[in-house]
């Protein structure tokens, strides 16, 4: 415990290093409206991003359906909030949305976990576009035309505080034991199985954990835009937090945040070009994955730890 | 009855597209397990292909046909060459967002070039409606079945009976001992991008026909039905893939007609999850047993 404990400080001192200084930034007016708004989407894109690699990069299930989770979040949370416009009726909304995830995950994962590679991608986007089918046609979800007025309860403190919450505890599944059973299996599965993990659980207990936090990014992003439609959780948003995974590398979480960043800014400094836009956006994508196709950092983590033991090492010897 | 007869031939008109597209995307993935992502853009890309060439070249229906396969078949070589074949020996995720990178780019290239509204196809062929014991089949709908047939034993005889389809099969099952026999799978590659991609291309003109309007986002959706009507007909199998695309038309205009087309796509899904559940390798495919 003691050992590591140099390693959680220098974490500790970075998550808080970080929100004083977006808090200065906001007090002397150099993080204004709009550079504030691209902060938050970079934060809840990382919640969403962390979540699926975790399910991508560390259980090596390739799922396409993250935004189905996400929009489940988002419609808890729109919808309760609706009728109770406060603090506690958001993380009782935010508490639903995972609840809810959770058994959609379980009711999914179940029998399509079975499945491999591109075969569960196509499953799991075919489960993601049948929930926005469903809530396209509910009553309660207002339909296609979507949800707006929700009240704003989540500010960028929320949003931060909970993607470093999210994080925490992902990477602490990675770290733990379930974290190893579930690498084991994405390595070799019959080798794991021979050594009595249960491939079915552990890669269920990942999938459902990814959908969780899926459930907390969404809901962010509806109390935070206050407006939500069906359209914002399509194939196409699913496979805009897949490239980040990629980007970044796959199974590094310091790559998916180095790739929410990057991307953030190009999205942030290509503002103004309209069309021309996704084009570029389109065109830095195939380059990057032709020229650098294990992702930005590969599967490069930043580790105090690490360091700290190589440097103890280098000294000893 | 003769409602149902006439939601099969609708289906039947909307599925043979499927069909043609679907074809593309199991001969790619047969050979270099790719899910081509921008096949959808190919067949968008012959559609406007085909705009052009009626509005200004005054083609007809078959010279714009033949010009625009041509055409599609030149970008999806082009697009192999630039895109994918670096990526040959990458890891597979990397080269499925580099496809999606490639969509993105026909997608909004298309629109930044040409605008994103909608247009009028030109209607090169009058439509005329005939009826048979009450069943309206228009010539749009006997041209698309008549035309999509024809391409579809044409790519059969080509896949079965050529020495290049010889080749393309040999490096499906294995590309390295194909390499030994002396084929260059660059080729064959390439080959097989231009042979899926042509389909597509015919089938982007006969659905401006048929539907009469056509923008730059019009591959995303039809591309993704008719992967999963190639899955749903077995992956990497060619009759499959033409029998998934007539199911799938047939489905989605068979809920529509019992009232729920809202959910047409989530019917399309659910038989997809299904599907892979109880038969994952499809109607056609080959299972595969497991090796310990």
């Amino acid at each position: 415990m003691l050992k590591n404990l140099r390693s959680k400080l220098s974490w500790l001192a970075i998550m808080v290093g970080g929100f004083i200084l977006i808090n200065v930034g906001v007090l002397t007016g150099v993080i204004n409206t709009f550079i504030e708004n691209a902060l938050v989407t970079v934060g809840i894109n990382i919640i969403l991003a962390v979540g699926l690699n975790l399910i991508i990069g560390f259980s090596g299930q390739f799922s396409l359906g993250h935004a189905g989770f996400m929009a489940i979040g988002a419609y808890a949370t729109a919808i309760v909030t609706q009728n109770m416009a406060t603090p506690l009726g958001f993380y009782l909304a935010m508490a639903l949305g995972v609840v809810i995830a959770i058994v959609a995950a379980l009711i999914v994962g179940v029998p399509t976990l079975r499945l491999r590679g591109d075969y569960l991608a196509i499953a799991t986007m075919g489960a993601a576009e049948i929930i926005r089918v469903v809530i396209n046609n509910l009553k309660i979800t207002n339909g296609p035309a979507g949800m707006f007025n929700i009240p704003p309860l989540a500010s960028w403190p929320t949003v931060y505080i909970l993607m470093c919450v999210t994080t925490v505890v992902i990477v602490n599944f990675i770290h733990s034991r379930a974290g190893r059973a579930v690498m084991a299996i994405r390595d070799d599965d019959i080798a794991a199985e021979s050594i009595g993990i249960n491939p079915t659980k552990w890669k269920l207990a990942a999938f459902v954990l990814g959908a969780a936090t899926a459930a907390i990014g969404g809901s962010l992003h509806a109390s935070y835009l206050q407006t939500i439609a069906p359209s914002d959780f399509g194939i196409m948003n699913s496979i805009s937090l897949l490239i980040i995974v990629v980007l970044g590398g796959v199974g590094s979480m310091t790559g998916t945040f180095v790739a929410a960043i990057v991307l953030g800014i190009i999205d942030t400094a290509l503002q103004n070009f309209g069309t021309l836009r996704m084009v570029i956006y389109a065109l830095a994508l195939i380059l990057l994955m032709v020229f650098k196709p294990s992702g930005l950092l590969g599967r490069y983590e930043l580790s105090f730890g690490r360091k700290r033991r190589a440097r103890k090492e280098a000294a000893s010897s | 009855m003769q409602t149902m007869m006439q939601q099969m031939i609708n289906g039947l008109s909307l599925g043979s597209i499927y069909a043609l597209l679907a074809l593309g995307y199991t001969m790619v993935y047969g050979i270099i397990k790719l899910i081509n992502f921008a096949h959808g853009d190919i067949y968008m890309l012959g559609a406007f292909w085909g705009y052009y060439a009626i509005n200004y070249l005054h083609f007809g229906f078959v010279g714009a046909l033949l010009s625009a396969m041509v055409m599609a078949s030149l970008s999806g070589v082009l697009i192999e060459y630039l895109a994918y074949r670096p990526l040959r020996n990458s890891p597979r995720i990397a080269a499925l967002i580099t496809a999606i990178g490639v969509s993105f780019f026909l997608e909004n290239g298309m629109s930044f070039l040409f605008g994103a509204n909608a247009r009028n196809f030109p209607q090169v062929i009058t439509t005329k409606t005939y009826y048979f014991f009450g069943v309206g089949i228009s010539n749009v709908q006997l041209l698309i079945l008549f035309t999509s047939l024809v391409l579809m034993v044409l790519l059969q005889f080509i896949i079965k009976q050529t020495t290049m389809g010889k080749a393309m099969r040999a490096v499906a099952v294995d590309p390295q001992a194909a390499q030994l026999v002396g084929i260059n799978p660059d080729h064959v590659i390439s080959f097989t991008f231009a042979l899926g991609s042509a389909l597509a291309g015919a089938a982007g003109v006969m659905i401006g026909l048929y539907y009469n309007s056509i923008d730059p986002l019009m591959g995303m959706v039809p591309g993704i039905k008719a992967f999963v009507a190639a899955v749903v007909g077995g992956i990497g199998s060619v009759p499959g893939a033409a029998v998934g695309g007539f199911l799938i038309g047939l489905l989605e205009t068979g809920v529509q007609a019992i009232g729920l087309s809202a959910y047409k796509d989530a019917a399309v899904y659910l038989v997809l999850i299904l599907m892979l559940v109880v038969l994952p390798a499809g109607l056609f495919g080959k299972r595969q047993r497991e090796k310990v």
